[in-house]
């Protein structure tokens, strides 16, 4: 088994499986029906993207490992997710503010990942990369829509765009499972995935007349396994009925 | 008796898709081969949608039809590569989506113009105008956008082009 493969994989699938677990708490709170539907699809998504993942991370454990396994029954110092995918969700511009700095990440790592010399990690990419492709532009019409909106609406939203940006550094950090994925080929260079991210995200905030951020200073943590408090909670709820019944069945 | 090859294609032609009840398995191109195997058939299946909650059912549908038909062994695989796409519905399952009052996918998947792009150009699939506007992305599955017709102003399910 190759750690780091593993290690890379698991990032991948947690990332989809909090962001999904997060977003199904909107169910039945949107603003209106259809925004409603549309961010529990989104969550689907993600939650079928994690599916994939973890189904490919068991498989590289090994025997006795399955997707609902890693999901359910690991703790949190083992769930390598990004810190900005675990916050709580406030207001619907501070979900769509995360959404669409998250969207547009993904959607340049997985145009890379289409390339990956992994053959796992293109099949799953060339399948999430039609979904994430409609999420990064619906998130992004949200975020124009919101800052050139009412006087409301724009200040609101400033105020998550900005106090979101501290969280974006750790998408784009390099460690050592970043250069291992880089240099076989497997996963992209991040600084190329930050220098589009950083175009598209300019590009977008000005047609939203809003300010792009511009402190230095960056969280981090989430993908090593340091999370912050509220991962805890996600997990109490999303692992509760599996570890309170192991065997049970839908 | 066994089985041919052939026969569990038409077999299958009986297997509906839970969202899209008009739709068959092999309209939607989810089907993506047919193997002899002993005393059965081993089916392989792409999903539609990573999160697509009908694959379980599909593969239920799949192999309740095939058993009423005599099948011992049926094996029902998923594969994710090479991607399902909206390219693989047959002519005669867009036509049928039409006739139930959804556009079905427009142009070839290919087409990325829906990246921070402009919505396609849909027609509505009841009075076949082309002045219809997106009212949101996202609809009633995660197969399909919410649409309405400005000409006879019905609203209508779109099956996005992925
Ligand atoms: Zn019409």
């Amino acid at each position: 088994m190759d750690t780091k493969l593993l290690e890379y994989t698991l990032r991948l699938g947690d990332n989809a499986l909090i962001l999904g677990q997060r977003l199904v708490e909107w169910c039945g709170h949107g603003p209106v029906l259809e925004q409603d539907i549309a961010l529990s699809n989104i969550a689907l998504d993600q939650l079928g993207q994690a599916r994939m993942l973890l189904q490919y991370a068991a498989e590289q454990k090994g025997e006795g490992f399955t997707e609902d396994k890693l999901a359910f029954f690991r703790p949190e110092e083992e769930f390598k997710n990004a810190l900005i995918l675990e916050l709580p969700n406030e207001d619907w511009g501070f979900t769509l503010a995360r959404q669409f700095y998250f969207d547009t990440y993904n959607y340049f790592l997985y145009s890379e990942l289409l390339k990956s010399s992994d053959e796992n990690i293109k099949a799953i990419a060339q399948k999430a990369i039609k979904e994430i492709s409609y999420h990064a532009q619906w998130s992004a019409e949200w975020i124009i829509r919101l800052g050139d909106g009412t006087e409301e609406s724009h200040h609101r939203i400033q105020k998550s765009i900005d106090d979101l940006w501290e969280w974006t550094g750790e998408l784009f950090t390099k460690d050592e499972i970043d250069l291992f994925a880089e240099n076989d080929n497997i996963g992209p260079n991040l600084d190329v995935i930050k220098e589009n991210w950083h175009e598209k995200v300019s590009q977008i905030l000005e047609i939203a007349t809003l300010k792009k951020p511009e402190a230095e200073w960056m969280q981090s943590g989430g993908k090593q396994g340091s999370h912050t408090e509220y991962l805890g909670f996600i997990l109490a709820e999303m692992q509760s009925l599996p570890r309170m019944y192991p065997e049970a069945n839908w | 008796m066994a089985a041919t090859v052939k026969q569990i294609w038409d077999w299958l032609e009986e297997v509906s898709d839970p969202e899209i009840p008009v739709l068959t398995v092999t309209d939607l191109g989810v089907v993506r081969d047919v193997d002899l195997i002993e005393d059965g058939a081993l089916i392989t299946i792409t999903p539609t949608y990573s999160g697509c909650p009908a694959m379980n059912e599909i593969e239920e549908n799949i192999r309740v039809v095939l058993s009423e038909k005599g099948i011992q062994n049926i094996k029902v695989k998923t594969v994710l590569s090479p991607a399902w796409t909206t390219d693989w519905m047959t002519e005669k399952g867009k036509e049928k989506l039409r006739e139930f009052g959804i556009a079905p996918p427009e142009g070839s998947s290919s087409d990325k113009s829906v990246l921070f792009g402009k919505a396609k150009q849909v027609t509505c699939p009841h009075c076949k105008s082309t002045e219809t506007e997106m009212i949101s992305q996202f609809g009633s599955t995660a197969c399909k956008s919410l649409y309405k017709c400005t000409s006879c102003l019905e609203p209508f399910d779109y099956f996005k082009c992925i």
